[in-house]
């Protein structure tokens, strides 16, 4: 009988005790996985047909030096030991260093990470604040002018290539109209003006009340990620509108109407209340993906982000910048899917037992 | 008695197909008094419709018309969907078939009922959630402060059901539908529901249409029966007098109920005839 558990302080001691349950599982889920993905990432940069020795030294090196090197890196050793080397200095952070850009590979992430969450933030922001309130009205309007507008938006965006958007954009609202900023995260004259703290560089600006470099960093922004965001809003206006359909026809809907709640709520209350769980799965799909870094973005804004840097990383045979890359983005997959686990039991009491 | 609650005169819906447009429900009469009126037919013999249509809640692309309705004296034929809130909930209302389906399964069933006091009485948090438990009291829920706080999907049949009826009746309507309240519950829990649900519309003087297809049922718990075949109202009668119809439908519908003691092998079954949907 369900009525035992909601009675009283027994009630209040069970939730508490749950929480804490909850927290310790997500912990151990969380270090499993992230534990098999360092494997796993370690096995393939090993597999690899590269030889991460000779990207190191460099096709003239002498016999000798390789054997330094090789020895330095530890690839004599056997695998599984290498792997527990690799292990133990990725727990304390290191990484390794990068090959081309001779930093440790900490650094570069530290560098390049923040221009991806920036762009991938802004975009996703855009995307579910216009993509969620236009699907839930093409739902509540379908098969009206406003549906079929929205559809139509939705599919130029995800049939026109990103980077010929990109392109267009710049010329127009860049090149001819010289509306928004060009290339890059900032005008040069503005580079290392603000102390970097988040590494966004809205973010850091606006912290540090500096509406120059601020104003600067956003005009180089809003063109990357209105693009992104377009993008993104394209794919979750197309999945609200679907989720909100399966919803307006269930009898609870048509309980919410005959009590006379307005229709307004019936929709934006009752209705998109009950879409939360597919509608956050979908948003943080997207996001996730954007923070993997859009390359194809990234290169025509020449966005010093994440996508950019792994690419280039991968092209030169950089082997512990890919790998710390890859760790990064499984990282932040593995946080966003707990992070919607919790969030879906806030949202959704079915999904609490 | 001198006004009818309710008066309906040539009530048709029609839904679109690609044959051309397909009338569901097709000139139905109704007067309705301060009294208990069951609506029985089978399934698609336009009974639910009609309920939906009196609440204006018939859905798209159906469409509706009617030569005159009126609630209380007041013509709602030309009502507008945004009048319509006004009526709906407040002075008429309804209860549907499945409590598993038709409560909101993200909102406590506490917050929904107090969500209906709120529309259309008004008044303060600590008002809503007294006059919440007092209905929650009024159903028969034993425990209505540990109710208040559950969702539905951790309810029962009948509680969910006792829970609907709570939440319809708290602005306290004068007319309320009841589509099909029971046919989702168990045999014993349906006679404790339509035993809270009979208490609830004698002592508030409300006006019930009660929406079935268990004829048994509508005969010992209506004042009075409509019979509906195929859109239209085939028969109307006290629900005392329920063994005396003269349609074949109905009187095919009573032959093939099941009683206790008779002595028959099998079943009748319905013998349908083309000219009963003329």
């Amino acid at each position: 009988m369900v009525l035992n558990g909601g009675r009283g302080g027994g009630h209040h001691r069970l939730l508490v005790s749950g929480v804490a349950y909850e927290l310790l599982r997500f912990a151990a889920m969380l270090a499993l996985t992230l534990l098999g993905l360092i494997f796993i990432t370690f096995l393939i940069g090993r597999v690899v047909p590269i030889d991460p020795v000779l990207a190191v030294v460099g096709d003239r090196a002498s016999a000798e030096t390789y054997a330094r090197v090789r020895e330095e890196l530890g690839i004599d050793l056997p695998i599984h030991q290498q792997f527990w080397l690799y292990l133990g200095k990725v727990v304390q952070g290191d990484f390794g260093t990068s090959v081309i850009t001779s930093q440790t590979v900490l650094h570069d992430l530290r560098q390049y990470f923040p221009a991806t969450l920036e762009l991938a933030t802004a975009a996703t922001l855009i995307g579910v604040l216009a993509g969620v309130p236009m699907g839930v009205i093409a739902a509540t309007h379908r098969g009206r002018w406003i549906d079929h507008v929205t559809r139509i938006v939705g599919l130029v965006g995800y049939s026109m290539p990103v980077f010929w958007m990109g392109m267009v954009g710049l010329l127009v609202l860049y090149s001819w109209l010289d509306l928004v900023s060009g290339p890059g995260r900032l005008d040069i004259a503005y580079d290392g003006l603000v102390e970097p703290v988040t590494g966004l560089l809205t973010v850091d600006s606006a912290l540090s009340g500096d509406w120059d470099v601020f104003r600067n960093a956003l005009s180089h922004l809003v063109l990357p990620a209105g693009l992104l965001g377009y993008l993104t809003l394209a794919y979750i206006s197309r999945m609200t509108r679907s989720f909100m359909l399966g919803q307006l026809n269930q009898e609870y809907i048509l309980t919410a109407r005959a009590k006379g709640v307005p229709e307004r709520r019936v929709v934006w209350r009752h209705a998109l209340g009950n879409i939360m769980v597919p509608l956050i799965t979908v948003i943080a799909l997207s996001y996730a993906s954007l923070l993997e870094g859009a390359v194809l973005t990234e290169t025509v804004f020449a966005w010093p982000g994440l996508g950019l840097y792994i690419t280039r990383s991968l092209f030169n045979a950089d082997m512990n910048a890919v790998l710390g890359g890859t760790l990064l983005i499984g990282a932040i997959f593995v946080c966003l899917n707990v992070f919607c686990d919790m969030l879906y039991r806030l949202l959704d009491p079915r999904a609490r037992t | 008695m001198s006004e009818p609650v309710l008066e309906i005169r040539n009530l048709r819906i029609a839904f679109p197909t690609l044959r051309g447009s397909l009338e569901v429900v097709r000139g139905l009469d109704l007067t309705l008094g301060r009294e208990r009126l069951g609506i029985v037919g089978e399934s698609g013999s336009g009974k639910s419709l009609t309920g939906r249509a009196i609440m204006g809640l018939v859905p798209p692309p159906g469409r509706v018309s009617v030569d005159r309705m009126s609630f209380m004296g007041e013509d709602i034929s030309r009502l507008a969907p945004a009048d319509f809130v006004r009526l709906r909930g407040r002075r008429i209302s309804m209860v549907l078939q499945d409590p598993k389906f038709s409560l909101n399964p993200v909102m406590k069933v506490g917050r929904q009922i107090e969500e209906t006091y709120h529309l259309h009485v008004g008044g303060g948090r600590r008002q809503a959630y007294a006059r919440t438990l007092e209905v929650l009291a009024a159903v028969k829920i034993r425990d209505p402060e540990a109710v208040y706080h559950l969702y539905p999907h951790q309810l029962s049949g009948g509680m969910g059901q006792r829970v609907m009826i709570a939440m319809m009746l708290i602005p306290e309507p004068q007319l309320l539908i009841a589509d099909e309240p029971t046919s989702a519950l168990d045999v014993t829990i349906q006679l404790q529901v339509l035993a809270i649900l009979e208490d609830l519309v004698r002592e508030r003087g409300m006006s019930l249409i009660f929406i079935s297809h268990d004829l048994g049922l509508v005969a010992s718990f209506c004042d009075r029966v409509l019979i509906m075949y195929a859109g239209k109202v085939v028969e109307s009668c006290l629900a005392s007098e329920l063994d005396r119809v003269q349609h074949p439908y109905a009187r095919g519908l009573l032959s093939s109920v099941p009683r206790l003691g008779d002595d028959r092998p099998e079943l009748p079954t319905l013998e349908r005839d083309a000219e009963w949907a003329q």
